[in-house]
């Protein structure tokens, strides 16, 4: 009977969502702002991606809005999972050679691509998070399979506050050198289309892919400490 | 191309399906690394890689692991 009147009320709610879709026309924007993003990004920002250059300098103080709530996040539950009391050492069951042989392998490879996808945010699709999310990948593959290595927490906390300090300095730098506002694109643009071009944003990206891998591999790390 | 994202999209109700409906968790996690992963190659048929990018590495790894090592400290079972 709960089932019955739990699915009568389900289908009740999905008319009347429905009902409310239908209404609403998709595909026209009423705003002109992404209009302006398409035609004027290029030559605004300097990217050729123009999904970064709405990330980075149109809407940089959101994306720093997004870094500190990962910050948090990681600093929260590391706060959460540390325990302070000695552990004893424990052996630990190596992996199988199949696993640790391709872990090795692959280990170098996916960090290159990682630090690949934050390095061309502004020329290819990505940035620093999914780059970072991708090292950060890599080290899961490495605490799976070389189960007795571990990252250095205090090269990882470094690592993770010296990106957040660049990216907050690059904006300050903005605000100092006068007649821009904090995260402008105050650099030289350089040719569309080649690496060392669009100003401020393979710096900041560059700074937040090492800072977002930094802080997931540290979650993991804590993460399977607490396993052991 | 309208078959291919179909047979996706049912493929990923599926998958969605068994990981509420299996009591194995490790299971359960699995089928919800595939919702992601299917999730993340519509995106890309939506023109959206960034988003596909951040869906694959996140959703398909990241949290996978993260579900992993939680059920290796807890039962692995549901009753």
């Amino acid at each position: 009977m709960r089932t019955v009147i739990s699915l009568f009320l389900l289908f009740i709610i999905a008319w009347g969502i429905v009902i409310v879709l239908d209404e609403i026309p998709f595909g026209m924007s009423k705003t002109k702002v992404g209009d302006h993003y398409i035609e004027k990004g290029r030559e605004e920002t300097g990217a050729v991606n123009m999904v970064t250059s709405v990330v980075i300098n149109y809407r940089g103080f959101d994306t720093l809005g997004e870094v500190t709530v990962l910050f948090v996040a990681a600093i929260g539950l590391g706060a959460v999972l540390t325990n302070r009391r000695k552990k004893e050492k424990r052996e630990i069951e190596p992996a199988s050679l199949v696993l640790y042989t391709g872990c090795r392998f692959l280990f170098p490879l996916i960090l290159l691509f990682g630090a690949y996808i934050f390095i061309h945010g502004h020329l290819t699709p990505g940035g620093g998070f999914q780059g970072g999310a991708i090292v950060a990948s890599a080290f899961v593959l490495m605490y799976m399979g070389c189960r007795g290595r571990r990252i250095s927490e205090t090269a990882s906390k470094a690592v993770e506050s010296l990106g957040g300090m660049v990216f907050i300095a690059t904006g300050l730098v903005g605000l100092a050198v006068g007649g821009h506002y904090f995260l402008s694109n105050y650099l030289p643009k350089g040719a569309l289309n080649t690496l060392f071009s669009a100003g401020v944003i393979p710096i900041i990206y560059i700074a937040i892919g090492f800072k977002v891998g930094s802080e997931l591999a540290g979650v993991i790390d804590h993460l399977m400490e607490e396993s052991n | 191309m309208i078959f291919i994202v179909s047979l996706l999209i049912l493929l990923m109700l599926v998958s969605a399906i068994a990981a509420m409906i299996y009591k194995d968790l490790m299971s359960a996690v699995i089928a919800a690394c595939m919702v992601s992963l299917i999730a993340s190659i519509l995106f890309y048929f939506l023109q959206a890689p960034d988003v596909a990018m951040a869906e694959a590495s996140i959703g398909a790894a990241l949290v996978t692991a993260v579900f992993i090592i939680a059920i290796r400290r807890t039962k692995r079972t549901e009753e």
